[in-house]
């Protein structure tokens, strides 16, 4: 609530600042600066700090934008709404292509490839006669809109900052639904996303591009309120000071782009005053205080201005730590489901499939059978390659010969994601939660492919309804494994027993067929066991196919129907629980050998010690 | 275009691309150790060229105060340190490199500086004056950032690169330096002729990527070196300084900075802001090697330093177009043998 307040009287405040006459004329220009640098960092925001990839190349977007405006309103009369929309549509398709190609390699290559193109669009914009050389192109008309000029710098100051805070109500909007979700996936959770079903090279692509228009409309009003352009405001060096601005303000956070950009060149314009004045010299240091000054905000602010503001308003306003408290989403009809097989009907078809490493067989051809409504339990020692046949059925690894079959068609070769669209849901070893997001954020991404919601509706929030729909999934799955009480915690702060149990909920919120769990109870205390148990035989009863592997015995012997057991690679051995536990093979697997005082109905103590 | 035309195209290219092979050795050894884009690297191939052009005419070259500067800055730090964690074994060393050592040069280069000096002895001075800020820059700005992501680190190192560009502005003004050649004369080889200066920048830049293979294939240090970049926390686990190889690192590749600036400085024009695009060309070079791989970083930037040479002859007003979106089909190229989705570590 208190936000709001602020944020409506910050609007006011902006709206008020060119009617009054008092305010001097520097401020407005100062204002306009900030606001274009702003529309660019917050592509930045989107793209580096939420969906970690880094580009140095958004100034050549900028220039993209003002150039293609330069050249059709001035030499083909052209209005310069109509070459907005050219220069939008040309810097996506740029956009499109470049991202094909560079978003391919994340990583520390991206950052490379863009300083590159960035600087060859740059010495390109410079070297072509038709725009003009290192001239640039002179002369462009202001923009107006029903016959009103926006050719003063108080009247362009409204197009400015109407324009940037659409683009961060739009840009905000989108991370808070479906596609964002997906987004801030990208940064840290690329692999476990594409096993919800999210098509990560997509959602890279559409941040790419988002960015880039939002650095070509800058460039469009940057050419118009100028009215000139020429090749050095688009070069490398801007392109970094713009990360820099998402750096400094946060880049992680849409706010951040404002503060950033209002501080850099705010301390740009300080420093180009104060300096002479203080060194009482005309050298030119404010770049060496700059770069100084950005190294510690790095050191000591890693994530920038704006948490550190928003921590200190919250504090500030006593509204911190009151998420716990929220009411759940409210009630929304349920998504739809899938058909579900006939109990007993055969589900997953594990045919001789084998893993090579080099020389290595990881697993060695293994076959088993999942039929519906039943939990398979795959154990063994460590080592003994359950893992790795979890990732050759859920599509992580691919299989060097055999074959996996899921309802009757062969999944092998597919995708992940693929997999996951057919059904299987899965959890993972090593738990893989985005802890900066809600708990119940998380498991919404889990529902991701069960309501189909484009970045546009996304970004305008007229997807609501499927919205409305997705969290109360999330929030009934939560609550039926037991975490109904924590929907608003971040999940990073959950204890690791709660985080494994947040990724079924998550599994179970794509709706699937077939339950992939590797060890889910690792990490809980008893009782948390047994309501574990307590929630996969109820999964169970309801139709559901589980496939678990799991270290703890008396977990497995109580709950599974059929056990197939491990050992460096090879099936060991299959059957009914109380069978397998009898089998010479396996004691001797699990133990070391017989003996003749170990008693042969031991319940599995000893591995349950050894193995944890 | 004709045969003798090509032969000097080519060998402008073979002297360039083996500084940029130099650059972008250094930069993958930077990378990989420590998970930092050195991007202040150019500034030290400025700072070895300028710091010599000063010291050539008899002047004190601003890196001389520089370096007592940065020791002081570290030696601030060091002594905070000692107060926080009250161990104070370590601070006769930290003064004797930061305070004491960086004085003395500063003194011997007033004394020494003069203008008819030998040439080689002013080169020594110059890389003397220059080497130990590796890892003063290293301590300063890098080491307490060394967990953070390689994206901070990236932009850690673009803003180092914005101080020192701004320094060496103060410090060698605006204007561009040369210095004279090395050795003179011109040799016959084969169908061409080359300018003894061009065989020995190719001989020396040959000899440092020897020397380099050396240390890393036989010395303790080089293993330790490669051990870290292979694996950080299992090279700490056995005892390898994190610390200590992130600033030998520093050290190393700002000694294989300055000396391919000197290296350089006969053959083009230096202004103080000349290195970061040189520094960009070695990149280039090692983004082609994948950033990973030392002969292939090589080989890609002779690759670089040729098609420059050439596209600075058909159509020199696109030559760093033509240079910059080479790294693009390479990606492309490399993008098809990568299958993985990396998650930020």
């Amino acid at each position: 609530m208190n936000n709001r307040i602020l944020l409506i009287a910050f609007i006011l405040l902006l709206a008020a600042l060119p009617l009054v006459p008092a305010t001097p004329e520097f401020w407005i220009t100062q204002l306009n600066y900030i606001g274009l640098a702003a529309m660019v960092a917050l592509g930045l925001v989107l793209l580096t700090g939420v969906g970690g990839l880094t580009s140095f190349g958004q100034a050549a977007f900028v220039g993209l934008g003002a150039y293609t405006t330069a050249v059709l309103t001035s030499q083909y009369d052209a209005s310069p709404w109509l070459a907005l929309v050219v220069g939008l549509v040309f810097t996506a398709g740029v956009a499109y292509l470049l991202g094909l190609i560079t978003l391919r390699l994340s990583g520390h290559f991206l950052p490379l490839g863009t300083i590159a193109w960035g600087l060859s669009l740059y010495f390109l914009f410079g070297n072509l006669d038709w725009l003009g050389k290192h001239d640039g192109i002179a002369g462009l008309e202001p923009i107006s809109l029903f016959g009103f000029s926006f050719a003063s710098g108080r009247h362009i100051y409204y197009l400015i900052w109407v324009f940037l805070l659409l683009s961060l109500w739009a840009t905000s909007n989108l991370l808070s639904s479906r596609p964002g979700r997906a987004i801030r996936a990208l940064k840290s959770g690329a692999g476990m996303a594409e096993s919800m079903g999210v098509n990560t090279a997509s959602y890279k692509i559409i941040i790419f591009i988002w960015a880039a228009l939002l650095a070509c409309l800058s460039g469009w009003i940057y050419a118009h309120m100028q009215r000139a352009v020429s090749p050095s405001p688009f070069g490398l060096n801007y392109g970094i000071e713009y990360l820099f601005m998402a750096v400094v303000g946060g880049a992680g956070h849409v706010w951040g782009a404002v503060v950033g950009s209002a501080v850099i060149l705010g301390l740009k314009d300080q420093l180009q005053n104060l300096l002479p004045k203080l060194l009482d010299t005309n050298a030119n240091f404010e770049l060496i205080v700059f770069g100084v000054l950005l190294i510690l905000v790095l050191q000591y602010a890693a994530n920038g201005l704006w948490p550190i503001l928003s921590a200190g308003w919250a504090r500030l306003t006593g509204s911190a730590g009151s998420r716990r408290n929220l009411a759940p989403p409210p009630e929304a009809p349920a998504l739809p489901q899938r058909d579900r097989p006939q109990s007993g009907e055969l589900v997953l078809d594990v045919e001789g499939i084998r893993k090579e490493f080099g020389g290595l067989v990881a697993v060695n051809d293994i076959s088993f059978k999942v039929r519906a409504g039943e939990i398979v339990g795959l154990i063994g020692p460590n080592g003994a390659g359950k893992s790795t046949t979890f990732n050759l059925i859920s599509g992580v690894l691919p299989a060097t010969r055999g074959e996996v079959r899921f309802l009757n068609e062969s999944i092998n070769g597919r995708s992940a994601r693929d997999i996951a669209r057919r059904g299987v849901g899965r959890t993972f070893q090593h738990v893989q939660l985005l802890p900066g997001m809600s708990v119940l954020e998380n498991v919404a991404l889990g529902a991701h492919m069960r309501a189909e919601v484009g970045v546009v509706a996304g970004a305008l929030h007229s997807e609501r309804a499927k919205e409305a729909r997705l969290l109360h999934e999330a929030a009934t799955q939560l609550k039926r494994v037991g975490l109904g009480d924590y929907l608003y915690e971040q999940a990073g702060n959950l204890a690791l027993g709660q985080q494994r149990i947040l990724e079924i909920a998550r599994a179970l919120a794509s709706d699937p067929i077939l339950l992939l769990l590797d060890e889910p109870a690792a990490g809980l205390r008893y009782k948390e066991k047994q309501e574990l148990a307590h929630v996969l035989e109820q999964l169970r009863t309801e139709g559901m196919s589980i496939l678990l592997v799991e270290h703890d015995m008396d977990f497995v012997m109580r709950l599974t129907n059929h056990l197939v057991v491990m050992d460096f690679g090879t099936k060991l051995a299959e059957g009914i629980p109380s069978e397998v536990q009898q089998n010479p093979a396996v004691l001797e697997a699990y133990l070391g050998g017989i003996d003749d005082d170990l008693p042969g109905t031991d319940q599995g103590e000893p591995v349950t010690g050894s193995a944890q | 275009m004709d045969f003798s035309i090509a032969l000097i195209l080519l060998q402008d290219g073979i002297v360039n691309g083996a500084i940029y092979a130099l650059l972008g050795m250094a930069l993958v050894l930077v990378f990989t150790v420590t998970r930092v884009i050195f991007i202040p690297q150019g500034e030290f191939v400025a700072f070895g060229a300028l710091t010599l052009a000063m010291l050539v005419n008899g002047r004190v070259p601003g890196t001389a105060y520089l370096l007592p500067l940065l020791g002081g800055v570290v030696l601030v730090l060091e002594l905070v340190r000692a107060l926080r964690t009250g161990s104070w074994s370590a601070l006769p060393r930290v003064v004797l490199t930061n305070a004491v050592l960086p004085l003395a040069l500063l003194w011997l280069t007033t004394v020494y500086a003069g203008p008819d000096n030998s040439l080689w002895l002013n080169m020594l001075l110059a890389l003397v004056l220059i080497i130990p800020m590796g890892s003063m820059i290293y301590r300063i700005v890098y080491q307490p950032l060394a967990e953070a992501s390689v994206l901070v680190l990236l932009i850690v190192s673009v803003a180092v690169h914005f101080a020192l560009t701004g320094l060496a502005l103060v410090f060698f003004g605006a204007e561009g330096w040369r210095t004279p050649a090395f050795v003179s004369g011109q040799i016959d080889l084969g169908p061409a002729t080359w300018s003894a200066q061009s065989l020995f920048v190719v001989g020396t830049c040959a000899l440092l990527i020897v020397a380099l293979w050396l240390f890393f294939g036989k010395t303790l240090y080089g293993r330790a070196l490669r051990a870290t970049a292979v694996n950080r926390r299992g090279a700490r686990l056995v005892g390898i300084s994190t610390t200590m190889s992130g600033s030998l690192t520093f050290t190393l590749a700002v000694a294989i900075g300055a000396m391919s600036g000197m290296l350089i400085a006969p053959i083009t024009t230096v202004y103080y802001d000349t290195g970061f695009l040189i520094g960009l060309k070695g990149f280039v070079g090692a983004i082609i090697g994948g950033l990973g791989s030392y002969p292939i970083a090589a080989a890609g930037a002779i690759l670089v330093g040729v098609l420059e040479a050439f596209s600075s002859f058909w159509a020199s007003a696109y030559k760093e177009v033509i240079v910059f979106t080479l790294i693009i089909p390479v990606l492309v190229w490399r993008s098809f043998g990568s299958h993985h989705t990396d998650d930020e570590e």
